[in-house]
């Protein structure tokens, strides 16, 4: 017997007595008999639950995590604070085991916690709308960058060197090899999108602006020059962003950004080894009939109680169909779930606590940092919680001897931005203690 | 009874489209609706959206859109030529076009591209034999 | 009682969490960042203490139904049992505490892992190579259809059409016009199968792709499915599974015999792993032969040093997403494949459509069954057919709530009229189904009886039914402070 079967020899043989059946076999006598397997699939054999959480241990075990490496690595994926409260609450069953709220009356859990996801993103963001989540930051962000070009037909994609190149690399998949519009890269200067290249390559072709603030390199972009050039030929204004950074920097609502996206996993969630993550999707309220994924509204039942429904469903596809504004069918509800938790517990003043501990901490290491003789900071723009480094040796080489010493280093530039050679950038949470970072100086200095 | 309520609902000064508009004409300018069996198959409407002033339409291509809560049908149009009116109100109170379906509840007026469209529209009784079938 | 929304639970100075005080030399605010960087009005979040949030998730989660508390129905969904220890499993810090940009020899755990699942996969769908990366099975889909497209472009055939048939889900087209494709809809015949002579005429040089579910919306299995294969393969096209259904194949048939070349699984329906409400879910794509080329990258590769992230695939359409996939949704389907193993896996399927059918032989006699044979893993009842007085699908499925019992999914497919499509997965006993036969059973007593109490139902949960069309035109989407005067 299986665990999770249920039926037992007796059970079965009077279900196929109801059915007027004599075998299970016969049951898939729909299946031509020369296409059903003659023997067992080549498996390993079954586990028993010790066994499995032995094995599985043991892989687990093959892995190094960040209980025991101190990390300064960041790059899209963050390792803040998260309370007890997060996984204690979002390990509810009712909440996790239940599937899309499409039967309202038996998901108001589900549908009023991701009214106050929405909720509590609009505020933070200073947007018009919040859908009910997406997959993560970079498709996102391909959504956004597809309702542009359904808004105004135009072909042009204008992206920031300075958005995360994976994000690039997403976004040219999808929008230029599958949806065939171009994508134009601008450079940076001084680590922030160049607005001298800005307005040189934008023109009435351009559907819109992609930018990330704080961007790639943790750098602040100009975002009020950015959307005066970009609102100048009507082209739409997309912004990327670390939702942690909003307990201090100014919000996209703020400087008239049309879509606001990102990742969602510095609230709450954890690393995983990159997934699942959150997809925040917002944007004004013009957009709203065009804009992709769920998205769940307040109402009331016959005796006046307020309740919450999904709505605006004929966006989707399985009304739409092919002329849906998205194929997308799920959201990352547990993960917006996780979101909403945090973002509660944490509420005005702890949001506001964790960005500034980010940013005075990470300013304290970057003042070290470039403190030691033949290190520098690549770039002096202001930022918020990552800083690049040029160091004087191999990046790659500082980052092992680290390792070696139980410290998870920076990011090594070099990967995407061959111009950065040797330049790491390191990401500075709340989490990482004055010691800590002492600790990571020290090594520095032994490396000059 | 039965019989002046099905005369009511497919006014005979009006031609139909087999994709449940009408369409009433008024020199070179046709109005342009849904009939009263598209907003009884359509059930609550809560959006319409219609084209902007100056858009150029074509016979038999889509104008437009309604949706309920669960369902969204194009809007057809039964000629060609240029949006010169819309009726803004609807936005704001779709229930106007199951309330009013050929007063109110207008959606578009066109001036006329090829009058010979006009032609290939049904009358009202032929309309309402085509209504009889799509109820079974 | 209806619980307050967090923000109408909020009183100024209430703290939910405490966090360390600032341990290094703390710089002024501006001195760091210009002020016109900085955000000059509040967060606008709640103040609540921790005993304040706890009880408002806690007293949420008691308004939501989920597998572990009623029997779900939902067809097409495989609301199965998710395992615990799955979940145990897959919150080792071993496996959530990692970053995916650590140097790949430190976490040969995962990488091995992702590497025998896509061995497992392989072996149960028969394909050659499988990505891990589609975070949904649309996300599967599109993914699939960019590889194709790619193919096309490659070889320099002009190939613009999918073909899908009527009874598909709604991402399949979706899917389609989202890589550029026009999307041509396939008849199904009486029975329910695709009808072969629509399928030969719409067939041609210019189709991509046919998008097959098997077994199908209805539940059936595809019995002309050779057939099918042979009219796209001879005249060029790919044979695509939607992996939805997969939980009434396992161990019983290999796509791959059935001339699939390339599909997507459903890890959140077939193997085991929670719904989450909506997700998070996982939908690898499988593949057969040359199409193998076109996976986004990476791939997960072996060699003498171990397992590694392969970035250089020359014809990859690039990458999909940021990082690797839903890793933690991956394990947990990994975990759930272990558990059972070879001996166990056939037997998911062969309990999945005998539930099913069982289910079926006795609800039929009180509803409608429009496509009359036996089943596989689900059922699509109609709700139209006989004296129903007005009650529709949707009351039905209301009513089944104040039983207790989460309701089939309704009105899909889109060709049965008021559909209730039904799925009782093999993770339920023979007593619960009783229990649901006798509620639907009273039910239709009841829409003999007395059809208004079906018509207004539910009448049991915290919430009456709702209204959607208000929902709908008022758009209420998030809260706001209510101002004087308001």
């Amino acid at each position: 017997m299986i665990p999770y079967i249920p039926n037992t020899e007796k059970d079965q043989k009077e279900m196929l007595k109801e059915i007027g059946a004599r075998s299970i076999e016969d049951l898939f006598d729909s299946i031509p008999r020369n296409l059903r397997l003659k023997t067992d699939l080549n498996l390993p054999s079954s586990l028993s639950e010790m066994e499995l959480v032995n094995e599985l241990k043991g892989l687990s075990r093959k892995n190094a995590h960040l209980d025991e490496y101190v990390s300064f690595l960041g790059a899209g994926s963050y390792d803040h604070f998260i309370p007890s409260l997060v996984d204690h609450l979002s390990s509810r069953s009712e909440f996790y085991t239940s599937y899309t709220p499409y039967q309202a009356e038996a998901s108001q859990g589900m549908l009023q916690t991701t009214y106050e996801y929405q909720s509590l993103i609009c505020k933070l963001f200073q947007m018009d709308v919040c859908n009910a989540s997406l997959y993560e930051g970079a498709t996102a962000l391909v959504e956004a960058a597809v309702l542009a070009h359904n808004v105004n037909h135009r072909k042009k994609v204008l992206v920031a060197k300075t958005l995360h190149p994976e994000y690039r690399q997403v976004l040219t998949t999808y929008i230029n090899k599958t949806l065939g519009l171009s994508i134009v890269e601008i450079d940076y200067e001084n680590g922030v999108t160049d607005l001298a290249k800005l307005e040189e390559k934008i023109n009435k072709e351009t559907a819109c602006v992609v930018i990330q603030n704080p961007n790639f390199f943790g750098c602040l972009e100009k975002v009020n020059e950015i959307e005066e050039i970009t609102h100048q030929t009507d082209s739409l204004y997309i912004v990327s962003l670390d939702p942690i950074s909003l307990g201090l920097v100014i919000p996209p609502g703020e400087y008239n950004a049309d879509i606001a996206v990102g990742e969602g996993q510095a609230l709450g969630g954890k690393l995983n080894f990159g997934g699942p993550y959150l997809g925040i999707f917002t944007s004004k309220k013009d957009f709203l009939r065009k804009i992709p994924g769920r998205i769940v509204g307040e109402t009331t039942d016959k005796k006046g109680r307020r309740g919450f429904v999904l709505t605006l469903q004929t966006r989707e596809q399985h009304i739409r169909r092919e002329r849906a504004t998205s194929n997308i069918c799920t959201n990352q509800a547990l993960n917006a779930l996780r979101a909403t938790i945090y973002l509660s517990t944490l509420g005005e003043e702890g949001l506001a606590k964790v960005a500034h501990l980010c940013l005075q901490k990470s300013h304290y290491a970057a003042k070290r940092i470039y403190q030691i003789p033949g290190f520098e900071l690549t770039f002096r723009s202001p930022f918020f919680k990552e800083f690049a480094v040029k160091c004087p040796v191999s990046s790659h080489k500082i980052n092992k001897l680290l390792w070696d010493n139980k410290i998870l280093g920076g990011f090594e530039l070099g990967r995407f931005y061959p111009e950065l050679e040797n330049s790491l950038l390191f990401s500075i949470t709340e989490k990482r203690t004055r010691e800590e970072i002492d600790k990571l100086t020290l090594f520095l200095e032994d490396m000059v | 009874m039965i019989e002046k309520t099905e005369n009511r609902v497919y006014p005979k000064n009006l031609k139909y489209s087999e994709t449940h508009e009408w369409v009433g004409v008024d020199k070179d300018t046709a109005t342009v609706g849904i009939t009263d069996f598209a907003t009884k198959q359509l059930t609550d409407l809560v959006y319409v959206e219609l084209p902007s002033m100056g858009a150029k339409v074509t016979k038999g291509s889509s104008f437009g859109v309604v949706e309920s809560v669960k369902a969204v049908s194009d809007l057809h149009s039964p000629v060609s030529g240029t949006v010169v009116k819309v009726n803004e109100k609807l936005s704001r109170e779709p229930e106007i076009i199951t309330q009013d379906p050929y007063g109110k509840g207008w959606m578009i007026k066109i001036k006329i591209g090829d009058e010979t469209e006009l032609d290939t529209l049904m009358g009202s009784e032929e309309y309402e034999e085509l209504v009889r079938k799509e109820k079974k | 009682m209806r619980e307050p929304l967090i923000f109408e639970k909020s009183r100024k100075g209430r703290r939910g969490c405490s966090l360390p005080a600032c341990d290094v030399d703390k710089e002024n605010l501006e001195k760091l960042i210009p002020k016109k960087y900085l955000r000059q009005g509040s967060l606008g979040l709640p103040e609540v203490s921790e005993p304040d949030v706890v009880r408002h998730f806690v007293r949420l989660s008691q308004q939501n139904m989920g597998v572990d508390t009623n029997f779900y129905s939902l067809g097409s969904c495989t609301m199965k049992y998710n395992p615990k220890v799955n979940e145990d499993i897959a919150n080792l810090p071993g496996f959530t505490r990692i970053h995916p940009y650590q140097p790949q020899a430190s976490v040969q755990g995962t990488l091995q892992l992702l590497y025998e699942m896509e061995k497992l996969l392989c072996e149960i769908s028969g394909m050659d190579r499988i990505s891990l990366q589609p975070a949904a099975g649309a996300h599967g889909e599109l993914t699939s259809l960019m590889m194709i497209k790619a193919y096309y472009e490659d070889i320099k055939e002009h190939r613009d059409t999918v073909l899908v048939p009527d009874s598909a889900h709604g991402t399949n087209p979706a899917s389609s016009h989202l890589c550029g494709f026009r999307t041509v809809v396939v008849k199904s015949n009486k029975d329910g199968g695709i009808d072969l002579e629509d399928l030969k005429g719409k067939m041609s040089e210019r189709v991509a792709v046919l998008m097959l579910t098997i077994p199908n919306t209805l539940g059936l299995f595809e019995r002309n499915i050779l057939e099918v294969s042979r009219i796209i393969h001879d005249r060029g096209g790919f044979l695509y599974l939607d992996g939805a259904n997969l939980n009434a194949l396992l161990g019983i048939v290999k796509p791959s015999d059935l001339g699939i070349d390339i599909m997507h699984f459903n890890l959140h329906k077939t193997f085991s792993t929670p719904h989450g409400g909506g997700g998070p879910g996982s939908g690898p794509l499988g593949v057969k032969g040359k199409l193998a080329a076109y996976l986004p990258a990476p791939t997960v590769e072996k060699d003498k040093k171990g397992y590694y992230l392969d970035y250089d695939r020359a014809r990859s359409i690039g990458k999909v997403r940021s990082f690797y996939g839903n890793i933690e949704v991956i394990i947990k389907a990994y975990c759930y494949l272990r558990f059972l193993g070879r001996e166990g896996l056939k037997k998911v399927s062969q309990n999945a459509v005998l539930n099913a059918n069982y289910l079926m032989s006795k609800l039929k006699r009180y509803f409608y069954l429009p496509y009359d044979q036996p089943c596989m893993h689900e059922f699509v009842l109609s709700g139209v057919e006989g004296k129903m007085k007005d009650v529709r699908t949707l009351d039905i499925a209301k009513r089944l709530l104040d039983f207790g019992f989460h309701p089939p999914t309704i009105y899909f497919p889109l060709i049965v009229k008021e559909a209730l499509m039904i799925e009782p997965t093999e993770t339920e006993s023979k007593e619960t189904l009783d229990a649901f036969v006798s509620s639907m059973i009273q039910i239709r007593k009841e829409i003999d009886d007395d059809p208004s109490l079906v018509k207004q139902a539910p009448h049991n949960l915290s919430i009456g039914r709702l209204d959607e069309v208000k929902a709908a035109k008022e758009l209420k989407l998030r809260w706001k402070e209510k101002k004087s005067g308001d």
